[in-house]
């Protein structure tokens, strides 16, 4: 039989297919760190470049923060926590996990250590270099999250992985710039400003195109449990983030209330996400349903078959 | 039949693909593999509950059970029964299917999961550090962590690598009674299985299908693939597994869009003028 809706499709006692992801908090903790430390780094470069050293300190304080905290959440989740170090025995190309970790281990190298000259007033080359690396590395730190994610089975990561990306990238460019709102005077923080807004309104388009993606079946998940909860929590806290941001960024209460605002519509949004995975993978018709619509040929008749098709089978349950 | 992922990188020293052909027809639901798996690779309990779901009270596979027979009654007729049966009993010894094409192997972060000479999927479970990447990328959710009073890493079957580098066959087929699970070369095993499931859909039972014998499918087909008697739902089985890899190039594509996008939305919050 074809199964077209949840209640008449067939099932093993309603059991999952997949397994539920065994990550817990700290890893969407971890994608919020670490997008807000890629994309920081990236606007201390701008701010390098264009010459807006304030802007450029606190930028830095911020990425700093977020690779100082990473390395915690990463190894907390980790079944055997004294074995972190076995993720630098390979690189492997079909593993984001493992790109990942290359990518952040150079990613903290280099941000600790313009934060070191920085600190210390010392060597401002090395710093300016060290800027420069870790703004050029830190896009790839914003993002490759979101691939770590998609490449799973997990339904709702895996089918839209052509948006995750890019939705960990413009939630990591919200919090980097509402970040530096709250630590930059106001007429210093024009750049961050505008990032903030720029990574709130992409956030919010690309969360729509997402679900659109994921259709009624499997997009349910971001309307239901804690994944729909965080889902609105994070609309709504990046909406209000991006109108006081436009509206009274330049004021330093306005500034630091935006910036609080998209931080938490940030860190919502990741936990959305998550927790949208979770629920996906726990529900076995979330699996199967999108793979009879695709086709396919995991199973093969005899061609000698003279039965007429019919199932004499009803659903398990 | 395709070589397995990887196995070309031993050279002379690759062993001919094994694997299993479980045919469910003759199952007798007696669980003689989970036992003999158990006592063979010292997989430890795992929680002694009743499920409620006829006689399966394994549930799943999992770190703690490599063999998982399924149990389903369904109010139908059987086919091979005379009479007015509209019972039937559907049992099935699920197994990890050490894919072609292994999604968990793709994806492990530390080298722990690797392709072994015979063409199986092995973790080592003392360079595993738990990262829990391969229980997300496996479409058939065969892995789990050995959590709480466990090693923390993950386990699955391992095709009993010990005996197969000793000649011998694996602890479950060893045991099996009724040869419904079958150990053997790969190619010789979806011959025979060809053979079987055109011999059963002929004597009538027309629902007979192989699931994962074809090496177009998703995973670039199985080293331990089926005969089923339904759907592959009904025995908790995706219907169209597909290795997660097969849009790495997607993924990697849009992870390198979005970075792209990231630095020209920095770019912009730079020469947008101040307001």
């Amino acid at each position: 039989m074809t199964a077209t809706s949840p209640t008449d499709a067939l099932s093993y006692y309603g059991r999952p297919i997949i397994k539920e992801p065994v990550w817990e908090k700290a890893i969407p903790l971890y994608f919020f760190t670490g997008g807000l430390a890629g994309a920081s780094d990236l606007l201390a470069l701008g701010a390098q470049l264009s010459g807006n050293p304030r802007l450029r300190t606190s930028a830095l304080a911020a990425a700093t923060a977020g690779v100082a905290i990473s390395p915690y959440f990463l190894i907390k989740d980790l079944g055997r926590p004294l074995r972190f170090l076995n993720m630098l025995r390979v690189f492997k190309v079909t593993s984001p996990m493992s790109v990942g970790t290359w990518i952040f281990s150079a990613e903290s190298t280099a941000t600790g250590i313009a934060a070191a000259c920085r600190l210390f007033g010392v060597m401002p080359r090395v710093r300016a270099t060290a800027q420069v690396v870790a703004g050029l590395i830190g896009p790839a730190q914003a993002t490759y999250t979101g691939a770590l994610v998609a490449q799973s089975v997990v339904p709702a990561w895996h089918e839209a992985r052509r948006e995750l990306p890019v939705l960990f990238a413009s939630s990591a460019a919200a919090s980097a710039g509402g970040a530096a709102a709250i630590l930059t005077p106001a007429e210093h923080a024009g750049p961050a400003r505008r990032l903030g807004l720029i990574g709130g309104v992409a956030e919010l388009a690309v969360s729509k195109l997402m679900e659109r993606r994921l259709g009624k079946l499997v997009g349910s998940v971001y309307h239901e449990g804690e994944a729909g909860k965080y889902s609105r929590l994070a609309t709504a806290s990046t909406l209000a983030g991006t109108t006081l941001m436009a509206r009274a960024g330049r004021h330093r209460t306005g500034a630091v209330a935006a910036g609080v605002l998209l931080l938490t519509g940030s860190l919502c949004k990741r936990f959305a996400v998550y927790h949208a995975g979770k629920q996906s993978a726990a529900n076995p018709h979330h699996t199967s349903i999108p793979q009879k619509e695709r086709g396919g040929r995991a199973v093969t008749q005899p061609s000698r078959r003279t039965g007429n098709g019919s199932s004499p089978s009803g659903p398990t349950r | 039949m395709k070589l397995a992922d990887g196995v070309e990188t031993y050279g002379p020293e690759a062993e001919r693909r094994v694997g299993f052909f479980t045919d469910t027809s003759v199952c007798i639901g007696c669980k003689a593999c989970e036992v003999a798996c158990k006592e063979w690779n010292l997989v430890p309990e795992d929680g002694l509950v009743w499920t409620g779901n006829s006689y399966d009270n394994t549930g799943e596979l999992s770190a703690n059970s490599w063999r998982h027979v399924a149990f389903i009654e369904q109010q139908a007729p059987d086919p091979l029964k005379r009479g007015n049966q509209d019972f039937r009993w559907l049992m099935e010894s699920d197994v990890c299917k050490h894919c072609t094409h292994a999604g968990c192997l793709d994806v492990c972060p530390t080298g722990a999961i690797f392709r072994t000479e015979f063409g199986t999927v092995v973790i080592q479970d003392d360079v595993c550090n738990g990262c829990g990447y391969c229980v997300t990328a496996c479409p058939f959710g065969v892995i789990t962590r050995r959590e709480l009073s466990g090693d923390g890493a993950a386990h699955k079957c391992t095709l009993c690598y010990d005996r197969l580098q000793d000649g011998m066959e694996p602890a479950c087929a060893k045991a099996c009674p009724t040869d419904s699970i079958q150990f053997g070369p790969l190619d010789e095993l979806i011959e025979r299985a060809r053979e079987r499931c055109g011999d059963l859909v002929e004597a009538g039972v027309s629902e007979a299908r192989l699931y994962l014998a074809d090496e177009n499918d998703g995973i670039g087909g199985a080293g331990a693939f089926f005969l089923l008697l339904d759907e592959p739902e009904v025995y908790g089985l995706p219907p169209q597994p597909i290795v997660p890899t097969k849009h790495l190039g997607t993924i990697w594509g849009a992870a390198a869009v979005a970075a792209g996008v990231l630095a020209v939305g920095v770019a912009a919050a730079f020469f947008g003028g101040d307001e």
